[in-house]
C-alpha cells in the first residue's frame, strides 16, 4: 500500500496535475448523506484549484462546516488576490458551503455557473444578501486563465437541474461535478491507493443518477470524446488510473437491458397485486388477460405477497405501463403497495401509464388512493381504475378484461376514437 | 359564452372549454400527461407544447416569460397552470 498520501494529516493542497490541486475536506464521520443515502465509511467534499498564469480558478467548494479545512488548503498555495474564477459545477450545499465565505474573501473573484443555476444562486445567497454578478455558461463556453482554458459541458439533471462539468483541457481533467463520484472517504484520495469502493461507486449511481438515465447518456455524449487523463469529482475518489472505465461502466448503468431483450417495438406492462380472500387477485388475472390480447404489449403478473421490493423496482423502472391491485381494509390500500409506491424515488416514473384496482368490502378508497400517488409520481392514470364490491360477477370480470385491454391499447396508441367532450360534463 | 376546442395530443382527447379557461383546469380533470408542480408558474414543471393554435392562448406574463426561459423552453412551449384558452389549439407534455 502507498502511504505517501495522508490528507488527514495536513491542510495542504494537493497537487495532482501540473498547477491543479485537491482542496477538499474529509467527513469520515457522516453515516446517512441528504437523508436518503447510507454511508459507510464517510464522504469526501472535493473543491479543486487551477492555476493559471493569469489568475486562479476555484472549481466547487464544500458544505459549510468543512469551511476551515478547505480555506486552510487552499491558502496553502494561493493569495486570495489571485482567485479570478470561481465554477461551481453543482450548487447543492454540500459544495456550496464555503461560497458566501469564498466571496467575501474573495470579492474580484467571477462567478461562473450554468443557466439553470441562476434561481438556484439566488436562493442561496439570499441570507447574506448584497450584490453579487455572475456568468451563466453552456456547452463551447470557456474561461482562460491566461496560459490554460477551462471548458464547460452543459450536463443538466445530474442530478439537479443546474448540474455541469468543467474541462482542462491542457491536463485532461475534468471536473465531472457529481457524476462519477461516491459517497467514500479515503485519506489516500486516488482511485489506486485507496480501499475497494466499488460498491459505494454502484450505489451512488443507484441513489443519485439512476432517475437521470436519459440525461446520462446527454451527458456521456459530450464526455465520450474528451481525451480523459483524470476524472475529478465532487465526492470520494480522484479517478486518474484508468478514468475510462467509469465512464463506460456509466454508459453500462445507464443501457436499458429489457428493450434489448423483448425487442425494441414491444411494450411492457406490469401488473402488481395483492388480494386477501382471492377477490383482487381474480381482477388480475382477468387484466392480465385482457392485456395480453393486445399485440406489442408483454404483460407480467406478480402477487406482492411473493416479491421482495428490490427487483421489483428494477422491474417498474422498465416498464411502460404499471397496474396495482389492492383491496381496501380499513379505508386504505395495504401496505405492501403502500411499500413498493414509497420506493420508487430512485427511477423515473414521469409519463409510465398507470391504472388501478381492488376488490373491497365496505368502501373501497384503496383504488382512488393508489390513484392519487400514481399522479403524484407523475405518471398517467387514462381511465378510472376498476373497483368491485366482493367476489367479481361474470360481467365485472368481462369489465377487468376490457380495462386491461383498453390499457394495453393505450400503451400501443390504438386507444378507441374518443368523442369531443365538454368541460362542462367533467366531474 | 365563447367557447373553444383544446385537443390534448398525447390522450388524443379533445374538450370544448368556456374562453379563459386554464389549461390546468382540463388538462388534469382528463388525465393528459401534463404534470404540475407547484401551480403558480415558478417550478416550470407544467411546460406543455403547443402544435396548433399558439395564438389562441393568452400572452405569457412576464414571470411566465422569465421561468420558461429558465428552463430552456422551446419555441411555442409555455405553462399549462398559467396559459389561458381563447381558441381552438392543440398541446402536448414538453
Amino acid at each position: 500500500m502507498n502511504t505517501a498520501i495522508d490528507v488527514s494529516r495536513h491542510r495542504d493542497a494537493v497537487e495532482f496535475a501540473d498547477g491543479v490541486y485537491w482542496i477538499g475536506a474529509l467527513d469520515p464521520t457522516l453515516r446517512t448523506f441528504d437523508i436518503i443515502l447510507s454511508t459507510a465509511n464517510g464522504t469526501t467534499y472535493n473543491a479543486y484549484l487551477v492555476k493559471g498564469s493569469e489568475g486562479v480558478a476555484v472549481i466547487d467548494t464544500v458544505k459549510e462546516n468543512f469551511s476551515d479545512e478547505f480555506f486552510a488548503r487552499l491558502e496553502s498555495e494561493v493569495d486570495y488576490a489571485d482567485i479570478k474564477v470561481i465554477v461551481l459545477n453543482h450548487l447543492e450545499p454540500d459544495h456550496t458551503g464555503a461560497l458566501p465565505e469564498l466571496m467575501r474573501r474573495a470579492p474580484q473573484a467571477k462567478l461562473y455557473i450554468s443557466q439553470r443555476a441562476t434561481s438556484m444562486l439566488k436562493a442561496l445567497l439570499r441570507p447574506s444578501a448584497g450584490v453579487f454578478e455572475y456568468t451563466t455558461v453552456k456547452t463551447g463556453d470557456s474561461v482562460s486563465l491566461g496560459d490554460r482554458t477551462l471548458r464547460f459541458l452543459h450536463t443538466p439533471f445530474l442530478h439537479w437541474p443546474d448540474t455541469q462539468c468543467t474541462y482542462l483541457e491542457d491536463e485532461a481533467v475534468l471536473f465531472s461535478g457529481d457524476v462519477f463520484g461516491c459517497h467514500y472517504c479515503d485519506k489516500r484520495l486516488f482511485n489506486d491507493l485507496v480501499g475497494d469502493f466499488r460498491f459505494s461507486f454502484d450505489y451512488y449511481y443507484a441513489h443519485i443518477m439512476r432517475p437521470f438515465k436519459k440525461h446520462v447518456m446527454d451527458a456521456l455524449k459530450l464526455i465520450e470524446p474528451l481525451k480523459l487523463k483524470q476524472i475529478a469529482p465532487t465526492h470520494g475518489p480522484i479517478l486518474r488510473e484508468r478514468p475510462r472505465r467509469y465512464v463506460t461502466h456509466y454508459r453500462e448503468l445507464s443501457t436499458s437491458s429489457l428493450s434489448s431483450e423483448i425487442g425494441g417495438d414491444d411494450q411492457s406492462m406490469v401488473i402488481f397485486y395483492m388480494s386477501s380472500y382471492g377477490n383482487t387477485a381474480r381482477m388480475a388475472e382477468e387484466i392480465s388477460a385482457g392485456a395480453g390480447d393486445v399485440e406489442g404489449v408483454r404483460v407480467s403478473l406478480y402477487d406482492l405477497e411473493g416479491g421482495e421490493t428490490e427487483p421489483f423496482v428494477d422491474l417498474i423502472e422498465e416498464a411502460d405501463a404499471l397496474l396495482f391491485g389492492s383491496p381496501t381494509i380499513n379505508g386504505d390500500a395495504v401496505k405492501p403497495v403502500w411499500d413498493l409506491l414509497s420506493s420508487l424515488a430512485v427511477v423515473n416514473l414521469k409519463g409510465k401509464l398507470g391504472g388501478a384496482f381492488g376488490s373491497y368490502g365496505w368502501s373501497g378508497e384503496a383504488v382512488k388512493m393508489i390513484e392519487d400517488r400514481m399522479r403524484g409520481l407523475k405518471m398517467h392514470i387514462p381511465r378510472e381504475g376498476m373497483r368491485v364490491k366482493l367476489i367479481p360477477t361474470d360481467e365485472e370480470l368481462d369489465e377487468c378484461r376490457g380495462f386491461g385491454r383498453f390499457i394495453a391499447q393505450t400503451l400501443v396508441g390504438k386507444s378507441p376514437e374518443k368523442a369531443v367532450i365538454d368541460f362542462a360534463d367533467l366531474a | 359564452m365563447a367557447k373553444a376546442k383544446i385537443t390534448f395530443e398525447d390522450i388524443e382527447q379533445t374538450v370544448n372549454v368556456p374562453a379563459g379557461t386554464r389549461v390546468i383546469e382540463v388538462s388534469e380533470k382528463i388525465g393528459a400527461g401534463i404534470i404540475y408542480g407547484c401551480r403558480e408558474g415558478d417550478c416550470g414543471s407544467c411546460m406543455m407544447h403547443v402544435t396548433d393554435g399558439w395564438n389562441n392562448l393568452t400572452e405569457p406574463s412576464v414571470l411566465e416569460e422569465k421561468v420558461l426561459k429558465e428552463n430552456m423552453a422551446s419555441r411555442h412551449d409555455r405553462l399549462a397552470c398559467q396559459a389561458q384558452i381563447i381558441g381552438d389549439c392543440k398541446v402536448k407534455p414538453a
